[in-house]
This record gives structure tokens, C-alpha cells and sequence, in this order.
């Protein structure tokens, strides 16, 4: 290969031979989520930023699972496959790990991933294969028509729930830092830019890859993130990370995240000439995951008061499809390309004449 | 071909019976060499004592001689039972003959009983007049009473119709391996050498393969390795010089058809099977799956030859085993899973997706006892119906069935043929009879191995350039199998309802009927090879339909049938779905039909529904296959009732 690949997950991925647009990666299909709903931000924002990746559309595969979020596939002119619920990183990981050449690409939702498909998302992080999993978090059911979801916010009331719910809910982010993940984010489906910003880490980064995307849905549980996107309040519940940079938001970047000297326990608080030295810095690619821990646990799971969004966490560890092609190349190295007749002969036979 | 009639007896008490036709000696035996056709040696003692073990040398040994065989081990699912009791008893069954044989045999002829509990758990199998090598030194007062021996079975009387040794196996390890330095207990582990090495004497098995076996598998521990050697050849001197082994008996190789053999397990047999397929087709072989008796040891074959390209992914459940082979599978690759019954359940939505999807996948069942856990480690053939509709909606599947463990093999690829030209997934239904059992098998010639074209899509398939997934190859109803990154053939696929030709999602009814019957038809359509029937001097009325595991007792029953002068003619389904297109013709053909299964009557339901037959069950579900004798009786009964009704007529 002559020039460098600007996404290093995709080094083995075949470029593309002719600048592409927003518009080669869109299907004839009718789209069918709601009118209004964050769904549709979020594919023109990944259909406007797929030809920056550079690769050729034939080597892009969009898997999903099973909700409103899921039927994003069709809508991508790629491979895609629209599978069944929950599985769609058990399927996609047998996709990436034979095929190094492919971008896979799983679109999947909070009851998707974290409910019914809930083993598989945590073992694919912690196997680290290389795939980008972008959750679309509505914290509601919206295919099955508004239960609660296992990112709902406890006492929620729902048709399931007339009465509230009674189950605790998941952070997706914590969890996915939990299992082990090498590369943990967050955004929003109305903040276009930021939302490509995020993918073209994710992009960037080798292995799997989780992007929380929250994402309105305006017809079971409308609003759920607009503190975090009305203009006012946003300034003061939202913080953006950015690597390298000291954590601060609020009006005039007056608010930062500290650290807790004797607890280690993050918190907001105004940022005064005292103790402006001891805004924590952003580091991403701390290896020790308890930082990036502890910034998932800072917004307030009612009010989203503190939600930081961007990349909290973004650690190199060997990718397991490029471990499994090494292994086998190193049997062939030590063995020799299988000989098939061989095999089948094994070491001890006879003949009968 | 030689008949099994006569094969029930026992070896006798030391005297010639049915059996012992009087060989020459060789020469440099100091006693008598008497020879026989066939023998039926039962390994047993506690599932520390390495009986397994010792039943797969005595195996190789005698492969290696050429005898043809067929063995069934039979342990429990704990990995270390309790102790001396009967639930903690392993046994190890071998049948070898000079002849072609089909089942590990009814009645062993000898019974190796390690402990008090391996002679009570196997006695009740045993005939008169059959030989009992015990280890005397574990019939303790203490081990007599923990599995309920009153009075010690060696001295009160009890076993006097059989011919007794009494062998203290662990006293003369222990006095063999004096030197060696080892401790005690160490020592006393080899005691399963020693009982090997006093049988290889008495069926003047070849030693050469155990020795070499032995220091390869402790090469890290070489003082085990000369130990295990010496307990094996000082029980192989023990039997050369007491008098207690009177004689030493010669089974003759088998003439089986000219040609290279080698033995081999339904499950090694399989994995070699699938690793061919992936050669013959050029598809790399990806498996997904999740560990689980008595399927694990495909897993395991598996992973070690990825210098055949071969990728192995254990799963964390045997929903993503199955999901990764199919992402696999979307990919180009030949997608498999290997399970047991009770994954096959959790993968059902997955194949029922495959079923949608069209892509090629194999799903290769070893049945085990059910429902639920049932008994892992024991054979059942109950899954069938599971195999068959076990999904939501009409979601039909091939189903391919080995007959025997060598047949495995062949039965793996034809399994990837169906799923390869169909585009769909297949389901492969071997037991856990199969995949322990084993048999010689002719090792086939590579070229000579079918081959399976998987004919990827390359280019648009309609006037207008246009891709359309789901039009159709009008001869097999395939779809186009289009791998991600041929150009101009992105398309998405999935689990809804799709339009025909286009693929687009589709609710129409009008849509959703056709499709759900061209899958069917598809399915249907598939070609299988027409039902051979054995019936010689087409005089039968009676026919016998087997499946599966079935194959080997079924025919030792019918081989006893005709030697006893009996019409009765069989065959024996390899393809359950679809069936052989002259199925029905023949069960028109016979004025009964008699369907032994293990299960409550899975394809004698399946046939009667399908082809109006009065097919008759005959069900056993003991997690042990079938014995010939208690066939031929069920089939001479069905003969003879149809004689009598003549009578009465
Ligand atoms: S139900 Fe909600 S999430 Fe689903 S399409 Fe409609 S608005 Fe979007």
C-alpha cells in the first residue's frame, strides 16, 4: 500500500477508488421511523460521514438487531443484515473475525443491547473485536409501542409499568467500562457535529468500539434528553471531553470536574483561581479504566445534570480478529499449509490387500 | 459375509463352545492358543481408574492388527463420581472380529471389573460361562458394603457360572513398579496398564503402539511414562506365566474390502468430514460454538488444525455460537455450530433467521438423553421432531443422519453440499453412540471427494444492473449468495419477510404465502439420493427402517433373522429431510413396516403423517443403543404375527 491509512482500524480494508458523497450511501428504501424521531438525524449524520472513512462501500457492513433503531441497515447502501434480536454482535463478530477486510458496523438500542442481547455486547467488548457498536439510547421501547427499558430511569411509568418501574437501570457506559471495553463514548443525535466526531474515533480506533448515542424518540418518551440540548440548560448540565483538556463547562467554563483527594470520588464544583490548578485533565488513554469510571457515573441518571459526553475512554489492547488470523498463520508457519490427505490418514492405519 | 448368529454365546469356560474354532500356536507361546471369531471385552471400574483410557489402547491395538471393531463407552457426567459407587462406574465395551461386524455386541464374552461396584454394575449383562478378570484387591469388606454386597461375590457362590480370575491388579503393580521410585499412590494409578497388558496377552494384541502412546503422552513425565510401561508388561508377563490364564485366544484380521484404514470416532470423524468440506468447496471453515457433552471434542479437533485455515470461536452461549457462524457464513465462509440437544433450543431463532436469510450453515447435533440436561453423557435419538419444526413458523430445514461413527465423515460433507447449493442451513443429527463409538474406517482417496460448488453471485442478475438477492436459480430455488465486498451487489437482508426477488421488506399476503411455500418447495426440492433397500430374495413382507445409530444393531438383528432362514428385508434413512422421493413406494411395498427408534417414535410419526403407513414403533430410550438380539426377537414377532394371520385365514 502506498499511502497510509487514515483510520488504523480499517488499514485492511480496500480503499475506495473514487471520492464518494453522502448520497452513494443512501438505499431507495422508504425510511419508516416516525416523523420527528432522533433516527433520522443520526443516519444523515453517519450517511454524510461514511466517504470521509475512504474505503470502498462493497467492504462497509451495517448488523443490527432488533427495534426501531435496528432497521437502520436498509437505509445504508452497504451489506447490511437486519437480524434478530439481540444477536447482532454474536453475528457480527463471526463476520469481522473471518473477514479482516470489512468495516462492520452494529446498529443496536438500549432494550437491544442491553436487555434481550445484554451477554453479547459485553463479551464482544471484552474480546475487543474490531467493531464499532453505536447504541442508540432512547432509555424507552419504542418498536413494541413504550415500555420500559432497561435504561429507563427507576419509577418510570409506562404501559408496562402503570404503577412505575421498579428496576434500577443500567448505565450503558459504566457497563461497557466494566466489561472491559478499549473504547467508550458518548453523543447526541441532534449535535451533528459532535456526532461525527465521535464515529470518526470510533473509526479510528482498533477494536470494538461502543458509541452511546442518545436519541429522542418523540412518541414514548419525547424530551428525554432536551436538557441536554436546550441552549440554556445545556450549558450547564452538558460536558464536553476533549483529550488533553481540563474537564470544565458551565457559562464561561466556570464549573469543573475535580477529583477527590482522599476518596478519589469525582465532582462538579466552580472553578475558582484556588483551585483552577486541579481541574481534572481529560486523559482518555489513561490505561487504568477508574477516571473514565468515574466520569460515566457523574450526570445525575433523573435530571442528566453533568453528562459528559465525547470520548471518555480510548485504550489500545490486541484486536481478537487480528489475534485469531495470527494464530492461524502460525500454525502454518510451524506445520505447513494442512494437507488434507495427511489429516484423514492420521498415524496409525493398516491395509488390507 | 459371516453371519452373527452365533455371536451371542460366550467364549465359555475355557472350553471350545460355538466359538473356538482350535488355531495353530504360535510359536513362541508355551500354552495353548485357541481361535476365535469375535470377542466382546467390557472394561469397568471407577471413573479415576482410566478405564476410558484403557479401552482406546486395547482399541488401537486392535485396529492396528486389523480386526474390524466397534466399541461404546458408557460413563457417567461427573467428572470425578463418588468413590467406589455404582453411579461412579466408567466402562469401556469393545467388539473385534475377524469379520465384519456392526455393533460394540449384546453380552461381553469378558468383563474387566476393577472394583466391587464395576462387577455389580455390569454382572446383570453378562452370560453364563463368560470370563471375569477382578482386581481383588479393592473387594474390601469397606467397598463390598458401600454398594451393598452382603456377603464378598468372590467366595460365597454367586459368580460360579462364570469363569472367575482373581487378580490382586494392584498388589502386582505396586510389587512391578518397587523400583521405579514412585510413590504409592502414583504407582497404584498404573494398575489400568496392568490389566491392559494381561489382555493384550490373552488377544495377543500388538504392544508396540501402547508403548509408544505411553511415552508420548507423559513425555514430560518419563519416570510415569516407565512406569505405565512396566505395569503394562508385567501384566502382560503375569498372563504368559500364572496358570490362572490357562490359554490365550487369536482373533484373525478381518478381510474387509482391500485398502488403508484407520480407526476412528464419530466425532473425529466428523471434524475431519467438515475440514474436507471446507477444502472441497473452498469455503474457510469458521465455527462457532459453545462447549457441550458429547459435542465438545469437535471443538477441540477442530482447534488444533488452523493450519487448514480452519477459525474456531468459543462462544459465550450457543446463541452467539450459532449467530457467529451465520455473521461467518454472510461473510463466505462455511458457517458451522456444533451442539447438543439442549443447544439447539437456544439456537432455534438463529436458524429460523438462517432459514429467512438463505445462507448456507451447518448445525450439527450429537443427541444426547432429554429432555432438559437429561443424561449427557448417554445416547438418544429424540431430537428429530426438534430438528424438523423446532422453530417458529414455517421454517423448514434439511436433516442429514450418519449411520455410523466412520460415516460421520461423509455425512459432514454432504451436509455442507445441501447447505452450500441450497443456501440453507442443515441440520446433521449424530448421537453420543456415534460420536464415542468407533470403527475401522477406509480412508478415502482426496480426489475422490465430492465437491461443492458455492458459486458466488459476481455481477447484477437483472436487465436493468440492478442486484436482486432473492431471485432465484430456477432449477434449485437458490438465492444468490453475494459476499460483502463484490461490487455492486450491497444489499441488506434480513429477518422480515422479504419481497420476492427483490428482498425488500414485504407485509404483503399475497408475498408472504408465496414465499413461505418456495422456501418449502426449495427445501423439498433438495436432491437426495433414492432409499436403497436390502431385501435379497425378495420374498420379504416384512421391512425394517431404521435411522441414525440404529444402523449397527438393526443389521446385526437381520443378518440373525436370514441366517435362521427369515425373509425380512431393510433400509436406513441417512436424509430426514426431505425424504428420499421413493420412500413411499417402498413402504407401500411391504405389508409392515417396523421402525425401531430411540426415541417414543419420532419418524415413525413423521411417516405415518406423510405417507398414510401403518409404520410400527419400537421405542427404547435407556441412553444405550439398541442389542441385536432384543431386535431379532421384535422382528421375528412381526414375522410370525403375519404368518399367523395367514393362518387364520
Ligand atoms: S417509536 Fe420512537 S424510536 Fe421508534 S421510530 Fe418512532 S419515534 Fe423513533
Amino acid at each position: 500500500m502506498s499511502d497510509q491509512h487514515a483510520f488504523p482500524s480499517l488499514s485492511l480494508v480496500p480503499k475506495a477508488q473514487a471520492a464518494q458523497s453522502a448520497k452513494d450511501f443512501k438505499t431507495d428504501q422508504e425510511v419508516r421511523w416516525c416523523p420527528g424521531c432522533g433516527d433520522y438525524a443520526i443516519l444523515a449524520a453517519v450517511q454524510a460521514f461514511m466517504p470521509e472513512l475512504g474505503i470502498r462501500r462493497e467492504n462497509t457492513v451495517f448488523v443490527s438487531g432488533i427495534g426501531c433503531s435496528s432497521r437502520f441497515p436498509y437505509y445504508m447502501n452497504t451489506y447490511g443484515m437486519h437480524s434478530i434480536h439481540g444477536r447482532a454482535p454474536a453475528i457480527a463478530t463471526g463476520l469481522a473475525a473471518s473477514r479482516a477486510d470489512l468495516s462492520v458496523w452494529v446498529v443496536t438500542g438500549d432494550g437491544d443491547a442491553l436487555s434481550i442481547g445484554g451477554n453479547h455486547l459485553i463479551h464482544a467488548l471484552r474480546r475487543n473485536v474490531n467493531l464499532k457498536i453505536l447504541l442508540f439510547n432512547n432509555r424507552i421501547y419504542g418498536l413494541t409501542k413504550g415500555q420500559y427499558s432497561p435504561t429507563s430511569e427507576l419509577g418510570k411509568i409506562t404501559k408496562s409499568t402503570p404503577m412505575g418501574s421498579l428496576d434500577a437501570p443500567f448505565n450503558p457506559l459504566s457497563l461497557a467500562i466494566g466489561a472491559e471495553a478499549t473504547f467508550v463514548a458518548r453523543t447526541i443525535d441532534s449535535d451533528r457535529k459532535h456526532l461525527q466526531s465521535v464515529l470518526r474515533a470510533a473509526a479510528e480506533h482498533r477494536g470494538t468500539a461502543l458509541v452511546e448515542i442518545y436519541q429522542n424518540c418523540n412518541i414514548f418518551n419525547d424530551g428525554a434528553f432536551e436538557v441536554l440540548k436546550d441552549a440554556t440548560t445545556a450549558q450547564r448540565a452538558l460536558i464536553r471531553l476533549e483529550h488533553g483538556r481540563p474537564i470544565r463547562f458551565g457559562p464561561d467554563l466556570g464549573e469543573g470536574v475535580f477529583r477527590d483527594a482522599l476518596t478519589g470520588e469525582l465532582h462538579t464544583a466552580p472553578v475558582t483561581p484556588d483551585n483552577e490548578d486541579r481541574v481534572l485533565v481529560h486523559d482518555a488513554h489513561a490505561p487504568n479504566p477508574v477516571t473514565a469510571f468515574g466520569l460515566s457515573r457523574l450526570a445525575d441518571n433523573d435530571t442528566l445534570h453533568h453528562t459528559p459526553i465525547g470520548v471518555l475512554r480510548s485504550v489500545e489492547r490486541p484486536v481478537y480478529d487480528t489475534l485469531m488470523a495470527e494464530q492461524l498463520a502460525t500454525a502454518v508457519e510451524q506445520r505447513g499449509e494442512g494437507d488434507l490427505a495427511t489429516l484423514l490418514a492420521g498415524a496409525d492405519t493398516w491395509t488390507v490387500e | 459375509m459371516t453371519s452373527e448368529v452365533d455371536q451371542v454365546e460366550a467364549v465359555g469356560d475355557g472350553s471350545d463352545g460355538p466359538l473356538g474354532r482350535q488355531g495353530p500356536s504360535a510359536p513362541r507361546r508355551a500354552k495353548p492358543i485357541r481361535r476365535l471369531d469375535r470377542v466382546i471385552i467390557r472394561f469397568a471400574g471407577d471413573s479415576g481408574d482410566g478405564m476410558q483410557l484403557t479401552g482406546d489402547r486395547f482399541t488401537s491395538e486392535t485396529a492396528s492388527f486389523g480386526n474390524d471393531l466397534s466399541t461404546l463407552p458408557n460413563f457417567p457426567a461427573e467428572i470425578r463420581a463418588p468413590a467406589g459407587t455404582l453411579p461412579g462406574v466408567s466402562s469401556f465395551q469393545l467388539h473385534f472380529a475377524d469379520h465384519d461386524i456392526l455393533t460394540p455386541g449384546d453380552a461381553p464374552n469378558v468383563l474387566v471389573a476393577m472394583n466391587p461396584a464395576a462387577l455389580k454394575a455390569n454382572i446383570a449383562d453378562l452370560p453364563r460361562g463368560a470370563e471375569i478378570i477382578v482386581n481383588t484387591d479393592e473387594f474390601t469388606k469397606r467397598a463390598l458394603s458401600k454398594v451393598g454386597y452382603a456377603l464378598d461375590p468372590l467366595s460365597d457362590g454367586s459368580l460360579e457360572a462364570y469363569h472367575l480370575h482373581k487378580v490382586p491388579l494392584t498388589t502386582l503393580t505396586l510389587e512391578a513398579l518397587k523400583e521405579s521410585g514412585l510413590a504409592r499412590k502414583d504407582a497404584e494409578r498404573a494398575k489400568n496398564m496392568f490389566a491392559l497388558g494381561l489382555l493384550s496377552w490373552m488377544y495377543h494384541r500388538p504392544t508396540h503402539g501402547t508403548e509408544g502412546f505411553l511415552r508420548q503422552k507423559f513425555a514430560k513425565r518419563p519416570e510415569i511414562a516407565e512406569a505405565n510401561i512396566s505395569a503394562f508388561r508385567a501384566g502382560w508377563n503375569f498372563g504368559e506365566t500364572t496358570e490362572d490364564f490357562a490359554v490365550s485366544y487369536e482373533i484373525p484380521p478381518a478381510r474387509l474390502p482391500a485398502g488403508r484404514y484407520r480407526n476412528i470416532s464419530g466425532n473425529l470423524a466428523l471434524s475431519y468430514g467438515l475440514i474436507a468440506a471446507s477444502r472441497r468447496s473452498g469455503l474457510p471453515l469458521f465455527l462457532g460454538s459453545y462447549p457441550i457433552t458429547p459435542a465438545s471434542d469437535i471443538l477441540h479437533e477442530l482447534s488444533k488444525h488452523k493450519n487448514f485455515g480452519v477459525r474456531t470461536f468459543q462462544a459465550e452461549d450457543e446463541i452467539a455460537g450459532v449467530g457467529a457462524a451465520l455473521g461467518a457464513a454472510f461473510g463466505g465462509a462455511l458457517g458451522v455450530t456444533t451442539t447438543s440437544g439442549p443447544g439447539v433450543a437456544l439456537k432455534s431463532e438463529t436458524i429460523g433467521l438462517a432459514v429467512s436469510l438463505e445462507l448456507p450453515l451447518l448445525v450439527v447435533d450429537i443427541q444426547r438423553g432429554g429432555p432438559s440436561t437429561g443424561l449427557p453423557t448417554k445416547t438418544e435419538q429424540a431430537d428429530l421432531l426438534q430438528a424438523m419444526f423446532g422453530r417458529n413458523g414455517e421454517a423448514p430445514v434439511p436433516i442429514v443422519a450418519p449411520a455410523t461413527p466412520a460415516e460421520c465423515f461423509a455425512a459432514a460433507l454432504e451436509a455442507a453440499r445441501i447447505a452450500v447449493t441450497y443456501r440453507t442451513p442443515v441440520l446433521l443429527l449424530s448421537d453420543g453412540y456415534l460420536a464415542n463409538g468407533s470403527e475401522p474406517w477406509l480412508i478415502p482417496e482426496v480426489d475422490e471427494l465430492p465437491e461443492i460448488k458455492p458459486g458466488f453471485a459476481t455481477g447484477p442478475n437483472t436487465p436493468d444492473g440492478s442486484f436482486w438477492p432473492y431471485l432465484r436459480d430456477p432449477q434449485t430455488l437458490a438465492r444468490p449468495w453475494a459476499v460483502p465486498g463484490t461490487p455492486g451487489l450491497e444489499h441488506r437482508i434480513g429477518g422480515i419477510e422479504k419481497q420476492d426477488g427483490t428482498g425488500n421488506i414485504s407485509y404483503d399476503p399475497a408475498n408472504h404465502d408465496l414465499m413461505v411455500r418456495t422456501r418449502q418447495a426449495k427445501v423439498d426440492g433438495v436432491a437426495v439420493p433414492p432409499l436403497e433397500v436390502d431385501d435379497p430374495d425378495k420374498l420379504a413382507r416384512v421391512l425394517v427402517l431404521g435411522w441414525g445409530s440404529t444402523y449397527g444393531p438393526i443389521t446385526a438383528a437381520v443378518r440373525r433373522l436370514r441366517a435362521d432362514g427369515a425373509h425380512i428385508a431393510q433400509a436406513h434413512l441417512r436424509h430426514l429431510n426431505p425424504f428420499p422421493a421413493n420412500l413411499g413406494a417402498v413402504l407401500g411395498s411391504y405389508e409392515r413396516v417396523i421402525v425401531p427408534e430411540m426415541n417414543l417414535g419420532q419418524l415413525a410419526l413423521l411417516l405415518r403423517a406423510k405417507y398414510l403407513v401403518d409404520a410400527q414403533s419400537y421405542n427404547q430410550v435407556r441412553g444405550l443403543p439398541f442389542k441385536a438380539q432384543q431386535l431379532a426377537d421384535v422382528l421375528w414377532a412381526a414375522i410370525g404375527t403375519l404368518e399367523g394371520n395367514d393362518g387364520d385365514e
